[in-house]
């Protein structure tokens, strides 16, 4: 039985679609830096390191008896461009660190796409009809000289095919020094907040030349810093609390109706340390590279280097579940400390009924965890395992000497296929999972 | 060599004493290699500051470690003879990653001066945020370092210098200020305190012909001789921000020209 992934009835999980160059020599523009489903799940929005969002549509074949359902691509355009702060002489990257979609409310769609400094509103319209007939213009646009017209007609729209429009609305700018890590929509469907490294700020979605700070943990000495902002979101329901989190493992939620600032927690979520854990490197992988609420708004998921945690917003001294990603590399922190990975910013994603959890990690695996059934799987994204409707297999990280057959040893892990970004849609299994390059989508074979 | 979880106590024995050993040496490799980091992380667009901030702790961590178990001692007379960069020290990952032998609980605050007889002198960088505490029995170690600093060509020696006559205050208050000082200065600015008397003599042999006059101007230049001292985060927020110290306006626009007097106090 392969692939226990959620639901009452097990999941067996299919690759779909793969999008992206397929040579392993990758550009550095072309790496994916966001993924992100729109409300309903029609749309799939990627955003990557050239600061371009690719938009892709899902388009279902009711032809079959079981609903494939296929997403391609409905628009791309360039979001962010480099830019030069001439103050600092340093460079801004155009990379897309977030995308966040609006609920929507009429025809067109609304993203909010950020890089490091400067947060767009972008609009996407379809535009499948078009004007004929002018009594001035030629159809090719060509002006008609008035004395020539005899006679007078009124235009009529004609369809004609299919073009999507993507055009900037807003530019939220000048409001961050540090590097904005989330955004996030309110609830009320009229303000949405921007966390950077030491602050958060909240906007109103129509005003651009002003925004709000709500957090500040800058010191007054920047050679007592000791801890950052590293992710930020909204309660899904309730437009007054938010939650953000520190590069320390902790997590605070705030109330906006306590104060304008709001500095003091309304609730600390700290898990006392495990003593016999302790090393130099705790801190580091205590620090929490993403925050995610449960659609129910009753629980929020963490990701720290190694685990995922979840909080249940009503006890505050510890997580009501805990699971490993990759406990095998607990031993090696010190060589992932060298390369770096240990800074690794890998996030977390909930499916749309809140009772199964997905994660990624090394060797383009990720991880899923089943809440209610107390059962995980871990998954491979490759093209070995990419013939249409092929369902994957559950790999196994074998951590001490003793290898099995079909597993894979620790050292034989390649750090350099990190999935760091992956997105459930909202109310299907069907997931999206981002490798350097390339975008996996996978799906319930019955779906 | 030692499975994971074993503890090993610091008491007597002679295996316990080479297990203390390797751990000290891996200690410190790890150490170095942070500062390594902090080092290279400066030279990129723009730092990753959660990362900086995080590497910073673990730098803080090591050091309040190392002071407590009177490991000072025993580090600098390993590096003063010693030629070792930090990557001939990269060892077994295991023990590092084990819990250290030794874990009191609460803030190790220790003496930046007079720490067992050992005067330190705190050798800093803005642009490398490299923290190198030294005694002054390890000349060799701190002409190192001095000497990777003077080829990446940001030594701002007049900043340090024309501190003297401040620095004698800082001194007194910086005792009190602890391990939380001393690797604050992984934040801090590029000087040299030599503010305390007898100061080493490697150092004065080593600026004894840069002309004291370029001092001046540049502190006239920066306008850095009063402001407090700042860390390079400080620095960029306060050039970005309308509500920085007003002596630091005229910093940037100045900069091409102070590379220049570098370059003629460097001597190239």
């Amino acid at each position: 039985m392969a692939g226990a992934g959620g639901g009452s009835n097990d999941v067996q999980w299919c690759f779909s679609q793969v999008k992206g160059a397929i040579d392993d020599d990758v550009a550095e523009a072309d790496i994916i830096s966001t993924v992100e489903f729109n409300h309903s799940g029609e749309l799939l929005a990627t955003g990557d390191k050239g600061g371009r969002v690719v938009i892709f549509q899902q388009e279902i074949e009711k032809s079959q008896p079981q609903c494939r359902s296929e997403y391609n691509v409905y628009s791309t355009f360039q979001s962010h461009e480099p830019e030069f702060d001439y103050l600092k002489s340093l460079e801004i990257e155009e990379k897309i660190n977030k995308i966040r979609w609006l609920p929507q409310k009429n025809a067109a769609q609304f993203l909010l796409s950020t890089n490091d400094k400067t947060i767009k509103l972008w609009k996407i319209s379809e535009r499948d009809k078009r004007p004929e007939g002018y009594n001035l213009k030629e159809e090719d646009g060509r002006y008609i000289d008035p004395n020539t017209v005899t006679a007078l007609r009124v235009p009529v729209f004609r369809p004609m095919d299919l073009m999507v429009e993507a055009s900037p609305r807003r530019v939220f700018a000048n409001a961050h020094t540090y590097h904005i890590n989330s955004i996030s929509i309110n609830s009320d469907h009229e303000t949405y907040l921007s966390a950077d490294d030491l602050r958060i700020n909240l906007w109103h979605q129509e005003i651009t030349d002003r925004s709000f700070n709500i957090v500040d943990i800058k010191p007054a000495n920047m050679e007592e810093l000791t801890e950052v902002i590293t992710a930020a979101e909204f309660h899904p329901h309730q437009c007054n609390t938010f939650v953000y989190s520190s590069s320390k493992g902790t997590i605070r939620l705030c109330d906006m109706r306590a104060s304008a600032l709001c500095d003091t927690h309304s609730k600390l979520f700290e898990e006392p340390e495990d003593p016999s854990n302790r090393s130099f490197f705790s801190e580091i992988i205590s620090s929490i590279s993403d925050v995610k609420f449960s659609h129910n708004g009753r629980y929020m998921m963490i990701r720290d280097y190694l685990s995922v945690k979840i909080w249940d917003l009503n006890m505050e001294n510890r997580p009501v579940e805990t699971y490993q990603v990759h406990e095998y590399l607990r031993s090696k922190l010190c060589s992932l400390y060298e390369n770096d990975c240990i800074f690794d910013k890998f996030e977390c994603c909930w499916n749309g009924n809140d009772s199964v959890v997905m994660t990624g990690s090394y060797n383009n695996f990720f991880r899923m965890f089943d809440r209610g059934q107390r059962r995980d799987v871990t998954l491979e994204a490759s093209r070995e395992g990419s013939k249409p409707q092929q369902v994957l297999k559950p790999r196994k990280v074998c951590a001490d000497g003793k290898r099995k057959k079909d597993e894979i040893s620790v050292d034989s892990l390649d750090f350099n296929k990190k999935i760091l970004h992956t997105a459930w849609h909202p109310q299907d299994n069907i997931i999206a999972v981002a490798t350097t390059n390339n975008l996996y989508i996978f799906q319930d074979k019955v779906n | 060599m030692y499975s994971k979880g074993t503890k090993r106590k610091f008491s007597d024995g002679v295996d316990n004493k080479a297990v203390a050993a390797s751990y000290s040496l891996q200690r410190q490799s790890l150490l170095d290699m942070s500062l390594l980091k902090l080092q290279l992380c400066h030279m990129l667009a723009e730092p990753n500051l959660c990362r900086s901030v995080l590497i910073a702790n673990t730098v803080r961590q090591i050091q309040e470690e190392m002071a407590h178990d009177g490991s000072w001692q025993v580090v600098t007379e390993a590096l003063g003879g010693s030629g070792h960069g930090p990557s001939d020290r990269l060892v077994d990952t295991e023990v590092l990653c084990q819990s250290p032998e030794q874990q009191d609980s609460g803030p190790k605050l220790y003496s930046v001066m007079g720490y067992d007889g050992c005067r330190e002198e705190e050798v800093v960088t803005d642009k490398a945020l490299c923290s190198v505490v030294v005694g002054d029995r390890s000349p060799a170690f701190l002409l190192g370092t001095i000497g990777h600093c003077w080829d990446r060509g940001e030594l701002r020696v007049e900043d340090g210098v024309s501190k003297d006559s401040g620095t004698g205050d800082e001194e007194g208050t910086r005792s009190g200020e602890g391990a939380k000082l001393a690797t604050g200065q992984v934040f801090g600015t590029f000087e040299i305190k030599n503010g305390a008397p007898g100061s080493d003599p490697a150092l004065e042999e080593l600026f004894s012909d840069v002309d004291a006059s370029y001092y001046d101007l540049d502190t006239t230049l920066t306008g850095m001789q009063s402001a407090p001292k700042m860390g390079p985060y400080d620095f960029l927020d306060s050039l970005a921000s309308s509500h920085g110290p007003v002596s630091n306006s005229s910093c940037r626009a100045d900069l091409n020209e102070l590379d220049h007097i570098m370059e003629i106090i460097v001597g190239s």
